[in-house]
């Protein structure tokens, strides 16, 4: 179970959640993704690909104007 | 002994087609899953997300949420760089702007094709209509896209396939094609019939479609762009900066990109090292970026139209901060352009 973080900051979405995707496809189920945006669109759509892709949103909290949100990588079903 | 259930690979626009077609697939045993594909000029998101008036909106990305209706994976692709070839030398040609629509929808379906290919998927599908649009959808090009992809009869279209001949999955009894829709024309009225069928009540129905290259105003910023370039190339950044703020070409080495409210101001604040760029000190007013080289006496025009759009439009007397590409600001003092001098034709 290890912990990565994966810098999303300045792009807009969808391009966080496409990053986020394409750094989940490379780990392993029960790792954990922490993502850092400034796009606050993130808030909705991270949590939305997790839910349809099989992955949990362990957290998500704002600091000044990132959004960071904690990806638990699921085992893809 | 049962066969493997077979898989399809759905183009998820986040509209109201697409959404049905995965739909009517799924009710005859078919495992779906959807493709997004990214192209740069996508409506969806980056507008809601710049400016100020539209962040109280719901932002919700489109093509997530239907897959949540539906309950499939959706995988969102990147093809920014790939599509400039699309969009620069489109073997169809152009639409009613600079929407390359039938070399998009092959190159788009080709990909879906690479993708089920890779993931062991048995075929595509899409939300295509006959006849539904001027270019990608009629009876004569819907059969270019099935062959120019590659995808052959492989590709389905679940709300016309009845007037169009069986393809692959329809002639191995994988899909009933008695289940499956004969709909035509420019008409929505099947569609919502099916929708109201299905318990689908909440649906995005974007006017104009969701590419801004069906935008008339983008696309002559798109071809200004170039003209004033010598050469047809873009980088992210500039079809970026194409969907914000007014854009002004006094001339034909520069134009004026100004920020018009607080969410594209600070937008633009993101290429301040990238530009030249000015902004009223004196009266509260817009941050503006200067593409292209600028003379003293252009930099002088420039601080008075974003004069101009400042609140002092009225004063006498503007101070304007302009600073170069090193980072070395300076101080103008100048008179708003009047509405008279800001000539129409400089509006891009």
């Amino acid at each position: 179970m290890a912990r990565y973080q994966l810098d999303a900051r300045r792009l807009l979405c969808p391009m966080p959640v496409i990053r986020a995707q394409n750094r989940v496809a490379e780990l392993q189920p029960g790792d954990v993704l922490e993502v850092t945006c400034t796009d606050p669109g993130a808030l909705n759509d991270i949590p939305a690909w997790c839910r349809i892709n099989g992955h949990r949103v362990l957290a998500t909290r704002r600091d000044g104007n990132e959004v960071i949100i904690d990806i638990e990588v699921g085992d893809g079903t | 002994m049962s066969q493997a259930k077979r898989k399809a690979v759905a183009l998820v626009s986040g509209g109201l087609d697409s959404m049905l077609a995965v739909r009517v697939i799924q009710e005859q045993g078919i495992h779906v899953e959807g493709i997004n594909f990214y192209t740069g000029f996508c409506v969806e998101g980056h507008t809601h997300a710049i400016r100020k008036k539209d962040q109280g909106k719901d932002k919700r990305n489109n093509a997530l949420w239907v897959a949540e209706q539906l309950g499939i994976k959706l995988h969102i692709i990147d093809i920014v760089e790939e599509y400039k070839d699309v969009l620069l030398n489109p073997k169809h040609g152009y639409g009613a702007n600079m929407n390359p629509c039938l070399d998009c929808k092959i190159f788009m379906v080709h990909k879906a094709l690479e993708w089920a290919d890779k993931n062991g998927f048995d075929f595509i599908i899409t939300g295509e209509v006959v006849g539904q649009r001027p270019m990608s959808q009629r009876k004569d090009t819907m059969p270019v896209v099935a062959r120019e992809s590659g995808a052959q009869d492989r590709l389905l279209r679940p709300l016309c396939a009845k007037n169009l001949p069986a393809t692959l999955p329809e002639r191995e009894g994988w899909v009933d094609r008695e289940k499956l829709y004969d709909f035509s024309g420019r008409s929505r009225k099947p569609q919502m019939a099916l929708a109201a069928q299905f318990g689908f009540s909440d649906y995005a129905t974007p006017a104009g479609g969701c590419c801004f290259l069906t935008d008339e105003a983008y696309s002559r910023k798109l071809v200004d762009l170039w003209q004033a370039r010598g050469k047809r190339e873009y980088e992210m950044d500039d079809i970026m900066l194409l969907k914000v703020g007014r854009h002004i070409r006094p001339a034909p080495h520069y134009k004026l990109i100004v920020g018009r409210e607080e969410g594209e101001n600070n937008f633009l604040e993101g290429y301040r090292k990238i530009y030249i760029h000015l902004r009223p000190i004196s009266h509260t007013g817009p941050l503006v970026l200067l593409d292209g080289e600028a003379s003293e006496e252009d930099i002088v025009l420039a601080a008075r139209i974003t004069a101009r759009y400042s609140k002092g439009h009225t004063a006498e007397q503007v101070t304007v901060q302009v600073t170069d590409l090193n980072g070395v600001s300076r101080e103008l003092v100048v008179a708003p352009l009047s509405p008279d001098e800001l000539k129409p034709e400089w509006h891009l």
